[in-house]
C-alpha cells in the first residue's frame, strides 16, 4: 500500500515538475503509438470493411486467421522483427534495428489485426444495412467501402482506440525491437520494466499512473473531437 | 421532365431458391410511360419480379432484356424499398447521396436537395438525423432520394406499407407527379384500392407466376383468371 502512495507522490512530482525524462520518454511513446496506429488504421480500417463487403473463397479462413492474429504474441512479433531488421536479417541493410522506426513497425504488425477485427465486425452489420440500396445505387465497391467507412466512423474509432490501447500498453516487442536505449528508444512501458528491474518501485508505478493518464487523455481528446457521444445514436 | 423510359422484356425468366422455383418462368413485356402496378397476395413473387426487372436478382434462367444496354439501363432506374433504408446521415446528406456518386457539383447538389426537401414537406427537418424520423417521413425521403435523379424507371416495393393514410396519400401524390414528369413507375401492391387509384396498366402474379397483365381499367372490370376474380373480391388466394 505504502509503494501505491508513494508511486502517486512520484507521480505527482514527475508530472508537476514537469521532468525532463519523463517529458521525453512519453512523447516518444506517443510518437511511436500514434504513428503505428495511423498506419494500422490506414490498412486495417479498409482491409476490414473490404473483407465485411466482399464474397471470395478463402474468406472464412481469412476471417479466422485475422481474428487467430489479434491474438499474437508481442515477444513473438518482436523477436521476428529482430530476425528481419537485424544486420543478418533481409532488411538489416536499411540500419532500422534499435529505432523507434522498429518499435513502429513491431506496433503495427501487432495492432493491424485487431483494428481490422473489430473493423470488420462492425462493418459487417452496416453493410447488411446499407446492402440494397448501396446495390441499388449501382455503387462501385470502392463507393461501397467509403460509405461504410464514412458512416461508420465512429465504430471504426473504437477499433482504433482499441489499437492505441494495445499499442501504448505493449512492451515485449519493442523492448526487443528498440532495445529501450536511454534518449533513443526509450518509452514509459519499457522504463517502467527497467525501474521494476532495478527495484525502483515508487517510480515504476509513476510512470505507470503517467501511462495510464496518457492513455484516458487520448480516448477523452478523440472522443471529445469526434463528437462520438453527442451524434453516438445515429 | 424526364426522357422517355426503355422497354423491358422477359423471356422465360426463372428464379429458383434453393431449387424452388419463386418466379417464372414468365414472359413479360413493359413499355410505355404508364404506371404499372404488380399486384398479388403475399409470396407471389412480387418483389422478386421487381428484383429481377432492377438486375439486382441472380436468374436461374430465361433472360431480361431493356431498350438500351444493361448499364444505361441501371443508370435510368431507382428503387424504393418496402423498408425504408436510411443512411445515418442527416435528411441534406441523405437526398445529397445519389448526386454525390454521379459527381455532381456541390451548387447543384445544394440546389436539388432544398428543392426535393421541399417538395416531399421534409424541408424543416434538412439537418436531422434521417434514421430519427418518422416511419411516413423515411418513406418520404426514400421516394425523394430516388426521384432526386430523376430516373426514367422508378420501382417500389409496397412503399405504403404500415403507413397511415396521410402518409400514403403524400407519397401518391408524390407518385402522381413524378408520373406526370415522366417517370415510368412500376409498383408492388396488395392494396387493391392503392391499385384502382393509381395503376393505368396491371401485372398480376401468383405463385410466382404471371397470371394476367394489361389495362388495369379491363382487369378490375373483368378479370380473366378465376384467380385473379377471385382476389378481387376480397376471397383468400393461395
Amino acid at each position: 500500500m505504502n509503494e501505491i502512495w508513494a508511486g502517486i507522490q512520484a507521480a505527482f512530482r514527475l508530472i508537476v515538475t514537469l521532468d525532463a525524462d519523463l517529458v521525453e520518454i512519453t512523447l516518444r511513446s506517443l510518437q511511436v503509438s500514434l504513428s503505428a496506429l495511423v498506419v494500422a488504421s490506414v490498412i486495417a480500417l479498409p482491409f476490414g470493411t473490404w473483407l465485411a463487403i466482399r464474397r471470395f473463397r478463402y474468406r472464412r479462413a481469412t476471417i479466422a486467421t485475422l481474428n487467430a492474429l489479434m491474438g499474437l504474441p508481442p515477444v513473438v512479433v518482436g523477436l521476428i522483427v529482430y530476425l528481419l531488421l537485424s544486420r543478418s536479417g533481409p532488411f538489416g541493410v536499411l540500419g532500422l534495428l534499435f529505432t523507434p522506426t522498429a518499435m513502429i513497425i513491431a506496433q503495427v504488425i501487432i495492432i493491424t489485426p485487431l483494428i481490422a477485427s473489430i473493423t470488420h465486425q462492425a462493418m459487417r452489420e452496416l453493410w447488411a444495412e446499407y446492402h440494397d440500396l448501396l446495390i441499388s445505387l449501382n455503387t462501385t465497391k470502392t463507393q461501397r467501402i467509403l460509405t461504410l467507412i464514412w458512416d461508420g466512423r465512429r465504430t471504426l474509432l473504437t477499433a482504433a482506440l482499441a489499437g492505441f490501447g494495445r499499442a501504448i500498453g505493449e512492451v515485449g516487442a519493442i523492448m526487443i525491437v528498440g532495445g529501450n536505449i536511454d534518449h533513443a528508444t526509450r518509452v514509459l512501458t519499457t522504463a517502467i520494466a527497467l525501474e521494476t528491474g532495478k527495484g525502483d518501485f515508487a517510480l515504476a508505478l509513476g510512470l505507470g499512473f503517467v501511462l495510464i493518464a496518457l492513455a484516458l487523455l487520448v480516448n477523452f481528446a478523440i472522443h471529445a473531437l469526434s463528437r462520438t457521444e453527442r451524434e453516438g445514436t445515429w | 421532365m424526364v426522357d422517355a423510359a426503355p422497354s423491358v422484356h422477359l423471356a422465360g425468366t426463372l428464379v429458383k431458391r434453393r431449387g424452388k422455383p419463386i418466379l417464372g418462368p414468365i414472359d413479360l413485356d413493359l413499355s410505355g410511360s404508364g404506371f404499372t402496378i404488380v399486384l398479388g397476395p403475399n409470396g407471389a413473387g412480387k418483389t422478386t419480379l421487381l428484383k429481377v426487372l432492377h438486375g439486382v436478382e441472380r436468374l436461374s434462367d430465361g433472360d431480361v432484356s431493356w431498350s438500351v444496354p444493361d448499364a444505361q439501363a441501371r443508370e435510368m432506374q431507382a428503387y424504393v424499398f418496402q423498408s425504408p433504408i436510411m443512411l445515418r446521415r442527416s435528411v441534406r446528406q441523405n437526398l445529397a447521396y445519389p448526386l454525390q456518386l454521379l459527381g455532381e457539383d456541390k451548387a447543384s447538389i445544394a440546389t436539388k436537395v432544398t428543392d426535393w426537401a421541399r417538395r416531399i414537406g421534409l424541408e424543416d427537418a434538412l439537418d436531422r438525423p434521417a434514421p430519427r424520423l418518422s416511419g411516413g417521413e423515411r418513406q418520404k425521403l426514400a421516394l425523394g432520394r430516388a426521384l432526386i435523379r430523376n430516373p426514367q424507371v422508378l420501382f417500389l416495393d409496397e412503399p405504403c406499407a404500415n403507413l397511415d393514410g396521410r402518409s400514403t396519400r403524400e407519397i401518391e401524390a408524390l407518385l402522381k407527379g413524378a408520373q406526370t414528369a415522366g417517370t415510368r413507375i412500376i409498383m408492388t401492391t396488395h392494396d387493391l384500392g392503392q391499385a384502382r387509384r393509381l395503376a393505368s396498366d396491371l401485372v398480376f402474379l401468383l405463385h410466382g407466376r404471371l397470371h394476367e397483365q394489361g389495362q388495369a381499367s379491363a382487369f378490375f372490370s373483368s378479370p380473366c383468371t378465376p384467380e385473379a376474380k377471385a382476389f378481387l373480391e376480397g376471397d383468400i388466394v393461395e
